[in-house]
């Protein structure tokens, strides 16, 4: 540990908040239908869009109405991306000749990309043909980023609404999202991208003849464009299997800082957009405060797990304070710890280090920020509704003590909200610790596992929150491409995705419906560090309680473990 | 019902053109036009326009005479710039113990004991890691420097001049790019293929 890397740490901080702010004023224009400066090149893509779908785009839908259409609109995102992947050895741009995707495979893989989670069983520049890569994945990047994002929007105008009975329309909603926010702005930043030196080619391979007179084949693709929107929609799921730690994914600091600040910025924004269509810009801050303060919490416990001295080193006498198994040599150990928070607190998944290398405490550090609820500030749009789920029910608690019924933002929260809000954050435990029991005593789930003892229950631990929390990172060494782990993490996936989402909504419908009341001398102040205090508390208390039995089997032990071999040298 | 099902339908195949044909091909056309070089890999091209790999992408070297990159676990024989991949050893897992065991002490008999740094005996997470540490590289001088009959501060001289100091001083690592370094020695010392090792 050292300054420059907790400057380093600071820095890409500070960058993302100061992104946020204004791009979450553009997002709220977008969400209101309000003009921008795009209007003339994309006005008459979104009215061809509309007359395509045949929808009334001003036409608000009510709770059911929007989820039916969301749920719609994914079960079409899952067909269409299914058969592709199973037949990709029928399309064109296939130029290395790849087969299709087995069915268990192509479930799991569409799923993946559908939820936002980009979790991959595959080695992507094995198993990819081009159009796959491109109308396949980064088309889906897009559309789940945009679905999330305009759930997020439906809460907002929950919030919003006195005594409504809409909460927007999904269709426009999807479309103004991926239009005027996710298209440009990939754009620029892909081409930056490229100037940066990531290659975007519809060639896929080049052969060297090395210095040494060897032979190397070079895998290429259209990286650059995937990479941005990878990024920005919090999306993860990378062009090459070693993802963003490939120095074609990442080539260099700038990158890596572009790349950081654009995976929570968007985020961030759904908070800024959040406040200013609520009107509680104040409320709306404190929520970004408690996704902020977190995150550098967890950047640095990560960073100082990996400045320890590593088991493996020390045993073989290599005097270091740096655990650099798995991680590039341009990034070292700063770069990567707050890549590593930036990376689970928000859901992304792409990573830029080995996080199955990492020291006991920096990879259980990584797992934990998953299991808090990927709130922290969580995936584009799915990171605020999230943490209002959280917020009703820190509320809740806070009402609970004083015996009044607790309001938030104007809206009383009462039996029916608490119980979808339970119902939303139960789902994850469920799956993580139901799924990860099962597979800790079944023999074909087993054979998956790359590493002994204690860890590999942290394999599988965070196989099953990587899924479950849409993140779609991975304690790698796992082989997960078998019909057990490719159907299994596809459910998680679904129920992470949808079992989340559905009570969302209905806790949406049901404060829409409700009148907004002013805030009295009575109710609990939500913008300020009490509340902001009270919200951390609801977050690590929820996660901690739920999860901490099973970390203390894995990741902890293996501490433990580590520190017992390191003062035996 | 049906209309849901109409806008779903229309709308997942609209976006996958837009977004997944028109949008990267959009990009690959300004990534072509613009900036050829990167948009291609970076290639590194000898003067008779053979390419000879990637400036971003690790290659084995194993002459004495060159810098070595770190130990790579992409592909079976590492360095497969198809099929990227860190080792995924946990931090306790014998095989790692094992390994870096047997590299550092190789690497104590090649440098007679001089200090090891961690890049040199752990895989990137990629496995094509293009850089070395300034510790590594340093460590490497003194035999670089006796296979091709030279001063060990001649080569320091050359590898100083390849090191990338951290961006704006606090954004990543020191780095050195071995492909880069290594073509820079051939062509400062060009009898090193005859009268090396």
């Amino acid at each position: 540990m050292n300054g420059f890397g907790w400057a380093e740490i600071a820095l890409t901080l500070a960058l993302t908040v100061a992104v946020a702010f204004p791009l979450g004023a553009y997002l709220a224009r977008v969400w209101q239908g309000g003009k921008t400066w795009l209007d003339p090149v994309l006005r008459p893509l979104e009215r061809l869009v509309y007359a395509g779908c045949g929808i009334k785009a001003a036409r608000s839908q009510g709770w059911l109405g929007y989820t039916g259409s969301f749920l719609a609109f994914s079960a079409a995102s899952f067909v269409v991306l299914y058969l592709m992947l199973r037949f990709q050895n029928l399309l064109p741009l296939n130029p290395q000749g790849f087969a299709g995707m087995s069915p268990d495979l192509a479930f799991n893989t569409a799923v993946s990309f559908i939820s936002n989670t980009n979790w991959q069983a595959y080695v992507p520049e094995q198993t990819l043909s081009t159009f796959s890569q491109m109308a396949g994945l980064t088309s889906h990047n897009f559309l789940s980023a945009a679905a999330g994002i305009a759930i997020a929007a439906a809460v907002a105008r929950a919030f919003a609404a006195d005594r409504g009975e809409g909460i927007g329309n999904f269709w426009a909603d999807l479309t103004r999202i991926s239009l005027y926010v996710l298209l440009p702005i990939s754009l620029v930043i892909a081409v930056a991208y490229v100037g940066l030196g990531e290659p975007q080619s519809l060639a896929a391979h080049v052969t060297a003849r090395t210095l040494e007179g060897g032979q190397q084949t070079i895998a290429l693709y259209p990286t650059a464009s995937q990479e941005a929107i990878k990024q920005l929609g919090t999306n993860g799921g990378g062009i090459f299997n070693a993802n963003s730690a490939h120095p074609f994914e990442n080539p260099n600091a700038w990158t890596n800082l572009i790349e950081i600040v654009s995976m929570n910025a968007l985020s961030l924004a759904c908070v800024v957009a959040f406040g200013r269509i609520v009107l509680a810009r104040k409320d709306a801050r404190a929520l970004a405060a408690v996704m902020v303060i977190l995150v550098a919490a967890g950047a640095g416990a990560i960073y100082a797990a990996e400045t320890q001295a590593p088991p493996a080193l020390a045993a073989a006498g290599v005097d270091t304070a740096v655990n650099m198994e798995g991680k590039e040599v341009r990034f070292g150990a700063p770069s990567t710890a707050i890549w590593t928070a930036a990376t689970t607190g928000a859901s992304d998944g792409g990573v830029n280090g080995m996080h199955d290398s990492f020291m006991p405490l920096g990879g259980g550090m990584a797992l934990f920020l998953i299991q808090l609820g990927e709130v922290l500030p969580g995936g584009v749009g799915s990171g605020l509704y999230g943490m209002v789920v959280m917020a009703l029910i820190a509320v809740f608690v806070a009402g609970l003590m004083v015996g009044r019924t607790p309001e938030y933002l104007g809206k009383k929260v009462e039996a029916r909200e608490i119980k979808f809000a339970m119902l939303a954050v139960l789902i994850l435990p469920l799956s993580i610790l139901g799924f990860a029991a099962v597979a800790a005593v079944l023999p074909v789930a087993l054979k998956g596992l790359a590493n002994p003892g204690a860890h590999g229950l942290s394999e599988i631990l965070y196989a099953y929150s990587s899924a479950s929390g849409n993140n779609g990172s991975a304690f790698a060494g796992l082989s997960a491409n078998t019909p057990w782990w490719n159907i299994t993490l596809g459910i998680a996936m679904l129920l992470g995705r949808f079992a989340y989402v559905v009570p969302v909504l209905a806790i949406a419908g049901s404060l829409a419906a409700k009148p907004k009341l002013a805030a009295t001398a009575g109710t609990f102040p939500t913008d300020g560090p009490l509340f902001i205090g009270l919200l951390i508390g609801v977050v690590l208390i929820m996660g901690g309680l739920q999860f901490f039995p099973a970390l203390a089997l894995g990741p902890i032990v293996e501490h433990f473990q580590a520190l017992q071999m390191v003062a035996a040298r | 019902m049906l209309s849901q099902a109409r806008a779903a339908i229309v709308s997942t195949l609209f976006f996958t053109l837009l977004l997944g044909v028109g949008y990267p091909l959009l990009v690959t056309a300004i990534g072509q036009l613009a900036f050829p070089a990167q948009a291609n890999g970076s290639l590194v091209r000898n003067p008779g326009g053979q390419v000879i790999g990637s400036s971003l992408i690790a290659q084995p070297f194993t002459g004495a005479e060159y810098l070595h990159p770190r130990p790579s676990a992409a592909g079976s024989g590492g360095y497969d710039a198809a099929g990227s991949s860190g080792s995924n050893l946990g931090p306790l897992n014998p095989a790692l113990l094992d390994r870096v065991k047997k590299d550092a002490d190789a690497l104590r008999r090649e440098t007679a004991g001089a200090f090891i740094p961690a890049d040199a005996v752990t895989t990137s997470g990629s496995g094509l890691d293009p850089h070395i540490s300034p510790a590594n590289a340093r460590m490497q001088a003194g035999r670089i420097a006796r296979a091709r009959g030279r001063t060990v501060a001649e080569v320091q001289r050359i590898i100083d001049r390849h090191m990338a100091p951290p961006v704006l001083g606090v954004l990543g690592q020191p780095t050195v790019n071995v492909l880069e370094t290594n073509l820079a020695l051939d062509a400062a010392i060009p009898a090193a293929h005859a009268g090396g090792q």
